[in-house]
């Protein structure tokens, strides 16, 4: 059924703090991993160790560079994956009622044996978060790990997104973002959590933490005091440093 | 985004084959048609042709082509669903309306009936094509009231420009010049409504950036420096095409010249240069010219509309 659940008994989700992400890429490695053997699986590879891999990714990694009008940089890694939409768009394209959302998590799925891979969904999309396994001729997704974050088998602090959990910067958190209490929902409140492209209408679930503002004194803040560059001239120096500038000279 | 040929085809094909039985519907309705079989038989099959062409060619390129009825089911919110839908039930009234007039050799009263219940049906398929592309809020030059009107006045234009050619094969002149009217003023709409639809995507103010894409706009001008991967990937191949300007302009005036101006040129003449073969041969020449023309148009439609996902790989604005 492709129609949107009125509503959701939770909004689970992933916040990825822009401020910290490192753009290791570890996340997008460890997804691959994770659901090349999980719901989703195989996670097609073409052409693996050829001159032009490519295969399907659940997530993704860019790096982008910003310039103000005072011609100041800053370079912001940026993670990019499903974003379990509360109004998704590639659920309703959907003719198969393959693509869905469920009512419990929220979190928005792909039923690969009635999928018939038409790629409407992926064109709904704004954010490039499907993509489609040439190989199996159906569309994939990321599925917030839904095989690891219920999974009984396995300790409780590794029932949460393989992104999450490889995480070496800690950049990447999960919860319910429709419960104001979660530590998610805290965490966004505190920093200004944002939605990507919210002119698309699509109410994302999940979040980013915007960088922090740079402390190089622009703002009145406490910068980091710069070292001079050292004197070439030995004029002010000592004796001892103008006989050893002497010797090395 | 990418122009699959599948697609041009089917959308082009199937929309003068719609166009076809819409105005064959409508002729036969007012009584401007004589049920000659051969006649029947040509241009009905023709316009079966075109469409069940077109719906084949689009599911075949179906990833899992075997589960297409699936697509069936989705049909309240689904406008891909709610045009497989139309196309299936349209073939109950229009293989009514061709039974009669081929086998029982009559296109009034029930038949017509039939015909015209087909005819809406046929518009309505039209319909949920064009909403397919429309309802699509990441691609902005589909997006809009002009993406409609485009396919809903195509369709009829180019089966009109068709079955002027067929009624000439036939020695028709009276429908043929009905048809030749109804084209010239379908050509001249057809033609203002894609002025306009360019107009538009040329001049709209772009839906989402870089900035708003990353939300990092309020630190000034996003560029990529480094993208996630080193080759192409699905979303760069199905989304990010892109056309170089100069090839566009390019086609742009080959879409107006053979789709629009020399058609309705062929199409004026035919009206006063009744002798001999030559309304057939410039309805031939005006058949083959817009063909040509919708077909770069087609092209243009897919190739020249950018997605939203490109603003994370270097697009500035869509
Ligand atoms: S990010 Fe894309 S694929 Fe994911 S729910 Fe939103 S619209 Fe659908
Ligand atoms: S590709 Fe599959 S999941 Fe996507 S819209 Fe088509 S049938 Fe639905
Ligand atoms: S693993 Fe963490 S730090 Fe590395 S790219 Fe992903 S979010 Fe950024």
């Amino acid at each position: 059924m492709t129609s949107l659940p009125e509503k959701t008994d939770k909004k689970l989700g992933l916040v990825v703090d822009l401020d910290i992400c490192v753009g290791c890429h570890a996340c997008a490695v460890n997804c691959k991993e994770w659901n090349a053997g999980a719901k989703s699986a195989p996670l097609t590879d073409y052409d693996p160790y050829g001159k032009k891999p490519d295969g399907v990714w659940f997530n993704r990694v860019h790096t982008y560079e910003t310039t103000d009008d005072a011609g100041h940089g800053q370079t912001v890694h940026f993670p990019r994956s499903c974003l379990h939409c509360e109004d998704a768009p590639c659920v309703t394209v959907c003719p198969t009622g393959a693509s869905y959302k469920r009512e419990e998590d929220g979190i928005v799925l792909v039923n690969e044996d009635i999928c018939i891979g038409c790629k409407l969904c992926s064109w709904a999309c704004p954010y490039g978060a499907r993509e489609y396994d040439e190989n199996e001729g159906v569309m994939k997704k990321c599925t917030l790990c839904i095989d690891k974050i219920y999974n009984e088998n396995l300790p409780e602090e590794s029932r949460v997104p393989a992104c999450v959990s490889t995480c070496p910067a800690g950049a990447r958190s999960f919860g319910d973002l429709g419960d104001p209490e979660s530590e998610v929902s805290k965490l966004v409140a505190a920093r200004g959590g944002y939605d990507l492209m919210p002119e698309q209408g699509t109410k994302p679930v999940n979040k980013y933490l915007p960088p922090r503002p740079r402390q190089d004194g622009r703002a009145g803040d406490k910068a980091p005091r710069m070292l001079e560059h050292a004197d070439d001239s030995t004029e002010s120096a000592g004796l001892i440093a103008r006989w050893v500038d002497k010797i090395l000279s | 985004m990418h122009p699959a040929k599948s697609v041009i085809f089917f959308t082009t094909a199937s929309g003068a084959g719609y166009g076809m039985m819409i105005w064959l519907a409508v002729l036969a309705a007012l009584g401007e048609i004589y049920p000659d079989t051969a006649l029947g038989i040509v241009t009905l099959g023709l316009a079966f042709a075109l469409i069940v062409g077109g719906l084949l060619s689009s599911t075949l390129h179906l990833g899992r082509p075997e589960r297409a009825w699936r697509a069936l089911s989705q049909w309240r919110s689904s406008w891909l669903s709610r045009e497989g839908l139309a196309a299936i039930i349209a073939f109950v009234p229009l293989g009514i309306f061709a039974f009669a007039w081929v086998v029982m050799g009559t296109n009034s009263g029930l038949a017509a009936l039939g015909g015209v219940a087909g005819a809406a049906m046929s518009l309505l398929t039209l319909y949920c094509t064009a909403m397919i592309y429309a309802s699509l809020r990441p691609i902005p030059a589909w997006h809009n009231g002009w993406t409609v009107a485009g396919y809903m006045v195509l369709g009829p234009m180019s089966g009109a420009v068709l079955l002027t050619v067929i009624f000439h094969l036939f020695g028709q002149s009276k429908p043929a010049a009905l048809t030749a009217l109804l084209s010239l003023a379908l050509l001249a709409t057809g033609l203002l409504v894609k002025l306009a639809y360019w107009n538009l995507v040329r001049n709209e103010m772009p839906v989402s950036t870089a900035g708003s894409a990353t939300g990092l706009g309020h630190l000034g001008r996003v560029e990529m420096t480094g993208s996630p991967h080193d080759s192409d990937n699905y979303l760069l191949r199905e989304m990010g095409f892109r056309i170089a300007r100069k090839h566009a302009e390019k086609l742009r005036t080959i879409a107006v010249a053979l789709g629009f101006v020399l058609p309705f040129l062929c199409l004026l003449a035919t009206i006063y240069l009744t002798g001999g073969l030559v309304p057939l041969l410039l309805s031939a020449l005006a058949t083959l010219s817009c063909a040509t023309g919708l077909t770069a148009e087609r092209w243009l439609f897919f190739a020249e509309a950018k997605h939203a996902v490109t603003l994370y790989y270097g697009e500035q604005a869509v």
